[in-house]
């Protein structure tokens, strides 16, 4: 990429790095990498059952087909049998017991993937059948958890809904969320000598890979390499659940000597690996006759799996953003951590905080419904203010609220008052199609809550043909990390961007570092190898000085050229003089996110360096006889402080949009009565198509945004903000439903609002307005 | 095997010929691409011709020059490429190395971010780029999203792509295959071979009759032969159910199989026809059939599917069959020598069980031609409205005298084991003035009429209201009504 004036490059909308590979197909994905020789494939074979005992386990028939070279089950495993992320719950191999259907039970390395699959077949399991605990109405009645239930309560929830005017009560359940990223869970493992092993994987966390496969293996991390160049999609799918693949892969090459490539096929990838966690929130809010709430309780309890995986900081995060943007002055937030026989549930973009906000904002609606208020005055009315009315349920004061004014500006600029009073005209005058409207805020932590995650490292090193190779911790899944953090680094050196070359993300170059999640990918990286390239700078600066007669601090960096006073030469003539007066032109560069100090047993403190906000409003037409809709309109208005590259972040936000009504509305997992999940592939799990984004499709970046904190060039995380922007699209359905009543039952929808709920919804209200003609009747 | 059998399957992979002998006939061209060729630009995002990720084109001698059309490779098995030009995403860019214009743009608008999806969509824009329909300048949102409904992305919701769409599809084709076309049309007429095609791997066995008579022999002698057409559900049985196929007779070869002719009283669908290919006709006799048509799978898939397969399959949840029955279409059966026609709905006797005997096969389907003051409306609903299985699938049929009902038919499907006419709620409403009260009537025999079960799509309950208010709305829709009734489909 030539684009970008070197001195002008963060702030500029610059193309993906891979874009052109993207387009042509040359961009390698893990199983287009060239196959080394005598490799193998893997297969796993997974449970059938839901819960059961394996009372017996012969795989001697698989070891005789043809073509087998390695069958492994739990007694193979020279290491640790379990690849939990922090703590233990999930073995490679399930030794002796099975908890959800799915769950791997041995693997089979073979000359091909037909072969292994065709042999794993062969093996004789004799299964002792346990009852499966399913939903959370079961794990709930049963105290079935895989963590213990924590509250978090500020001021006197309980006196103040007492004391409250007016009270409501109510029930959402939210479900999961499959992630289909569209390259499905991968990994090659290469044996090499002494027993190292370099396991390519597609994994957004290859530290954990690393740590995690040489545990299984029994060697020492320096034993193992993870390295990442791409990923085809990840969204949370591919923080923890990649360490399964990726060990299987790597035991059975450690096993045979040879290499062994792992792909699941779709149907398996569904199968056995988690989802984002589905949420049953009761709430009781106490509420004055402005729509302002006194106090609010609410019960979060969310179907964890089989496992605790990732589901303490998800729960944590859905607790910490119960509040979205409103402030709670008397709240309590249980949280309920079911144990269930299902596939353990893991991140999942948003990581616990869409679901936390699906509680508040159906609270939200409930309350102007129930004083026949428009939804947007109330949720006006409760929003955080700036000097008073600004601390969170964990006691952390918000600093950086824009919520009001952001929200101000996107009313306005999409003519939200007068549109909602065009849909009750509309639904005035059509008794068979009705139209619904919201605008729903987001306001969104940013850290990860677990405080020892927010650090990153990174590695550049200047060439002495003043070319540069830049790497970090942070992994490429689409969302433009690699061309963001090589943008900032340029900048640095006052180079053009093709002088920075983006290598794959490796154990090898950056340790210990953490996984690219929790939207922190840029803030983190890039703050790293912004130092990593300060550092050398310097050292080149120092040299320059000493050429042109200046003071270092006189030294500038721009346009190729490295300029002081009247003098200036070219870059590289400064990086080869720093090579002859033997200066180093190679650095590390590490990063610390500063100001987070948090009593996590407590909820108490400051978790969040700072918060994103956005805000969206859609509007929908609903067919009343069936229950089918389309989104009509949506426009959106997000805060990514200053962009550094507003083409990436505007993808992130309409893709996030997207994703975010695509687990609100069409997708849908449904197990059936065994624990079977059989919305295991796109012919039944419904993610959304082009046909249901709409034409009107208006997202602006917010032109004020500037982050009041010191993050990289004053940039704002945007990986996970945008998706809860999709809850617009639930209350504007929700919207229309109640336009279908007398308002004399509150709308009732679930998640996701499939056309079958909207239906159902639909005809609660219709027999709330019969009930009432009749009563009038009476 | 048959003497006249010729075992090469021969095409144009890009612009270079290939000869394939000895191959796996139910190899896809996925595999083949990805494995022998180790072209990897192609991916594999669900081996079920629902994602597009394996999106390539393959060109055919069309109308006017070459007709480019995306397909599943996937699900696509290799003998299917003989006599066409197969083009996959390597094969795009200029002799330069330069991006052909629909990458340009894709990259231009920032329309990849993982990239995994982006050949497919590629591939898909291409054949945008290259059909006739949009060779005015102007390209709708409806013809776009025709085009790219079949393609799944997970980064980027789209809006990008649009506007690439838009931008580079919307002028005539001018691209190195356009200049091509010529030598590339001379090269598929010299690869044209009268003889059959009969492929033998590992015991399997496979055959591409030439001529219905040759399919008649051939399906006598192996009355158990999975008969192929365009493979969009054959496929799965390979690549989702791992099965081996050992006899499979294909229809792609034979000779006017896939023809769309109107008589004077019915439109006759080849059972070889694509539903693309029958899309137009039946969408000018009846625009509800074209709009359901529109809805089924993506273009990927109606590309090669056809309307014959769905019928035969007798899925109870095929999309065609409540609409066809509705319009008391006939469906052509051929036996050896013999040929029989039946009523549709008389084909299906219980879950995925037909009247066809062994050795018999759909030859093609009779649709009755519209008369004036028939009414037809079809209806599919499902959880998604691109690209989606429905949960209920509807066709009513509805000619009135004086206002009574003098005939109604009433095809539904996902409600019971098959394809069901509902007669009983015909029979309700047969002789009775067309009013609410009477269509109350029908909706309430309609709980009797139909069995659903509840599964992943819906509940049901859920079907059950669904099947009474399509009879509601159909009725709303016959009637003197100012209140829309239909979505607004947002252009």
């Amino acid at each position: 990429m030539n684009e970008g004036l070197a001195n002008s490059l963060v702030g500029t909308s610059i193309a993906h790095d891979s874009a052109a590979k993207h387009v042509s197909g040359s961009a390698a994905y893990i199983d287009d990498l060239p196959e080394p020789r005598a490799l193998l494939h893997g297969y796993i074979f997974t449970s059938p059952h839901a819960h059961a005992r394996i009372t017996a386990l012969d795989v001697e028939a698989v070891k005789a087909q043809p073509g087998v070279a390695a069958v492994l089950t739990a007694r193979d495993i020279p290491g640790v049998n379990d690849v939990g992320p922090s703590l233990p719950g999930d073995p490679i191999f399930a030794d002796g017991l099975v908890e959800y259907c799915g769950q791997s039970i041995f693997a089979v390395a073979a000359n091909s993937i037909v072969a292994a699959r065709k042999a794993a077949m062969k093996a004789m399991i004799t299964y002792e059948m346990l009852t499966p605990m399913l939903s959370i109405d079961a794990a709930l009645a049963a105290q079935s958890f895989v963590l213990p239930t924590r509250t978090m309560q500020r001021g006197d929830p309980a006196a103040a809904l007492a004391a409250s005017p007016h009270r409501v009560t109510g029930r959402i359940e939210v479900g999961g969320q499959e992630h289909f990223y569209l390259e499905g869970q991968i990994a090659m493992a290469i044996p090499g000598e002494d027993g190292d092993m370099l396991v390519h994987s597609s994994t957004q966390h290859p530290t954990e890979v690393q740590h995690l496969v040489a545990r299984a293996l029994k060697l020492p991390d320096h034993s193992v390499i993870c390295e990442t160049r791409r990923m085809g999609g990840a969204f949370g799918g591919k923080e923890s659940q990649a360490s399964l693949i990726a060990a299987v892969a790597a035991l059975l090459a450690q096993k045979t000597g040879r290499p062994v490539k792992l792909r699941l096929d779709r149907d398996d990838d569904i199968a056995i690996t988690g989802k984002r966690h589905d949420f049953r929130i009761d709430y009781d809010v106490g509420f004055d006759a402005t729509g302002r709430i006194l106090g609010v309780d609410f019960i979060l309890a969310s179907r964890c799996g089989m496992s605790p995986d990732l589901s303490a900081a998800i729960n944590d995060r859905a607790m910490f953003h119960s509040d979205n943007a409103y402030f709670l002055e008397n709240v309590r937030i249980v949280s309920h951590r079911c144990k269930t026989n299902t596939v353990s549930n893991t991140a999942f973009r948003g990581f616990g905080g869409p679901q936390g906000m699906m509680g508040i904002e159906a609270v939200m609606d409930d309350i102007a419904r129930h004083l026949h208020l428009d939804p947007l005055a109330v949720r006006r009315r409760n929003f955080y203010g700036k000097r008073s009315r600004n601390i969170t349920p964990y006691h952390q004061v918000v600093e950086d609220n824009v919520i009001t004014e952001l929200v101000g500006e996107l009313a306005r600029g999409s003519g939200y008052a007068a549109r909602r009073r065009a849909v009750a005209a509309f639904n005035r005058e059509n008794p068979w199609i009705k139209r619904g409207i919201a605008l729903t805020p987001v306001k969104f932590g940013i850290s990860f809550t677990f405080t020892q995650m927010n650090q990153a490292g990174a590695l550049v090193h200047v060439y002495t043909d003043g070319s540069v190779q830049l790497n970090h911790g942070g992994t490429e899944m689409g969302q433009g990390l690699y061309v963001k953090v090589a943008q900032i680094v340029a900048q640095v050196f006052g180079i053009v961007l093709d002088r920075v070359k983006i290598t794959a993300t490796t154990t090898a170059k950056v340790p210990n570092t953490s996984p690219t999640a929790a939207s922190s990918g840029t803030d983190l990286n890039g703050k790293a190898a912004e130092a990593a390239a300060i550092t050398i700078r310097r050292r080149l600066a120092a040299v320059a000085a000493e050429l042109f007669g200046v003071p270092p601090a006189d030294i500038r960096f721009e346009d190729g050229q490295v300029v002081g006073g009247e003098k200036s030469l070219p870059f590289v003539d400064v990086v080869r003089a720093a090579y002859r007066g033997r200066v180093q032109l190679s650095a590390t560069g590490f990063y610390r996110t500063p100001k987070l100090e948090y009593d996590a047993a407590n909820f108490r403190g400051r978790p969040f360096f700072y918060f994103a906000y956005g805000a969206a409003v859609s509007e929908v037409e609903v067919d009343t006889l069936t229950g089918e809709y389309r989104l009509q309109r949506v426009d959106i208005l997000h805060d990514v402080g200053k962009s550094l590259n507003p083409a990436i972040d505007l993808g992130q936000i309409e893709g996030g949009f997207v994703q975010g009504m695509g687990w609100l509305t069409s997708e849908e997992l449904w197990w059936d009565a065994t624990g079977k999940l059989r919305t295991h592939s796109p012919s039944t799990y419904k993610i959304p198509t082009i046909g249901d984004v709409p034409n009107a499709f208006h997202v602006a970046l917010w032109t004020r945004g500037r982050n009041h904190e010191a993050t990289v060039h004053r940039s704002k995380a945007v990986g996970e903000p945008p998706l809860m922007l999709g809850i617009s699209v639930f209350h504007a359905l929700k919207d229309a439903v109640a336009a279908c009543g007398d308002g004399s039952v509150l709308p009732q929808v679930d998640a996701p609002a499939t056309p079958e709920r909207v239906l159902m919804a639909i005809e609660r209200q219709r027999l709330g307005n019969a009930r009432a003609t009749l009563e009038a009747a009476q | 095997m048959d003497k006249a059998g010729r075992d090469t399957i021969r095409f144009l992979l890009g612009h270079e010929p290939r000869a394939l002998a000895g191959a796996d006939p139910t190899q896809t061209v996925l595999e083949y691409l990805r494995g022998t060729e180790g072209l990897r630009g192609t991916k594999e995002g669900c081996a079920e011709g629902d994602c597009g990720a394996c999106t390539v084109v393959l060109g055919t001698e069309g109308p006017d020059g070459v007709a480019y059309k995306a397909v599943n490779a996937c699900i696509l098995f290799v003998p299917a490429l003989d006599g066409k030009q197969l083009i996959t995403v390597e094969h795009l860019r200029g002799s330069d190395g330069s991006l052909h214009p629909v990458q340009r743009t894709m990259v231009d608008l920032h329309g990849s971010q993982c990239g995994f999806c982006t050949p497919g969509f590629v591939m898909s824009l291409f054949a945008l780029y290259h059909a006739h329909d949009c060779t005015d300048g102007t390209l709708d949102r409806a013809e776009i999203d025709r085009a790219l409904a079949g393609n799944l992305c997970r980064c980027t919701g789209y809006r990008p792509i649009i506007a690439a769409a838009a931008q580079a599809c919307a002028g005539p084709a001018a691209d190195a295959f356009s200049v091509a076309q010529g030598s590339v049309l001379a090269r598929l007429a010299a690869m044209r071979a009268p003889e059959m095609l009969t492929l033998e791997f590992d015991g399997r066995r496979f055959y591409a009759p030439t001529t219905v008579d040759q399919l008649a022999d051939l399906f006598t002698r192996y009355p158990k032969a999975v008969i192929l057409a365009g493979g969009t559900d054959v496929g799965l049985w390979v690549t989702k159910q791992h099965r081996s196929l050992d006899v499979v007779i294909s229809l792609e070869a034979v000779a006017g199989l896939s023809n769309v002719e109107q008589t004077d009283t019915h439109l006759r669908i080849g059972a070889g026809a694509s539903y693309e290919a029958a899309l137009d006709v039946l969408g000018a006799a009846y625009p509800d059939m074209g709009a359901l048509i529109r809805r089924i799978g993506a273009r990927q898939v109606r590309n090669r599917g056809t309307i014959g397969g769905n019928v035969a399959n007798g899925s109870p949840i095929g999309d065609t069959m409540p609409a066809l029955i509705a319009l008391g279409a006939l469906v052509v059966l051929r036996q050896g020598g013999e040929q029989r026609s039946l009523a549709l709905e008389d084909l299906y006797l219980d879950y995925r069980r037909t009247a066809m005997q062994p050795g018999e096969f759909v030859e093609r389907i009779d649709v009755p031609l519209p008369r004036p003051g028939v009414r037809f409306a079809a209806y599919k609903v499902s959880k998604r409205p691109e690209q989606d299985i429905s949960a209920v699938c509807a066709g009513f049929r509805l000619e009135l005298e004086d206002s009574r009902v003098r005939d109604i038919r009433i095809g539904l499907g996902g409600v019971a084991a098959t394809p069901l006419r509902a007669v009983s709620v015909e029979a309700v409403l047969k002789g009775n003035a067309w009013s609410e009260a009477t269509v109350r009537a029908g909706m309430a025999e309609m709980d009797r009429a139909i069995a659903p079960i509840s599964d992943m799509r819906s509940t049901a309950a859920y079907r059950s209201v669904i099947a009474r208010n399509l009879l509601h709305k159909f009725f709303l829709e016959t009637t003197p009504h100012a209140a829309r009734t239909r979505l607004e489909v947002p252009a």
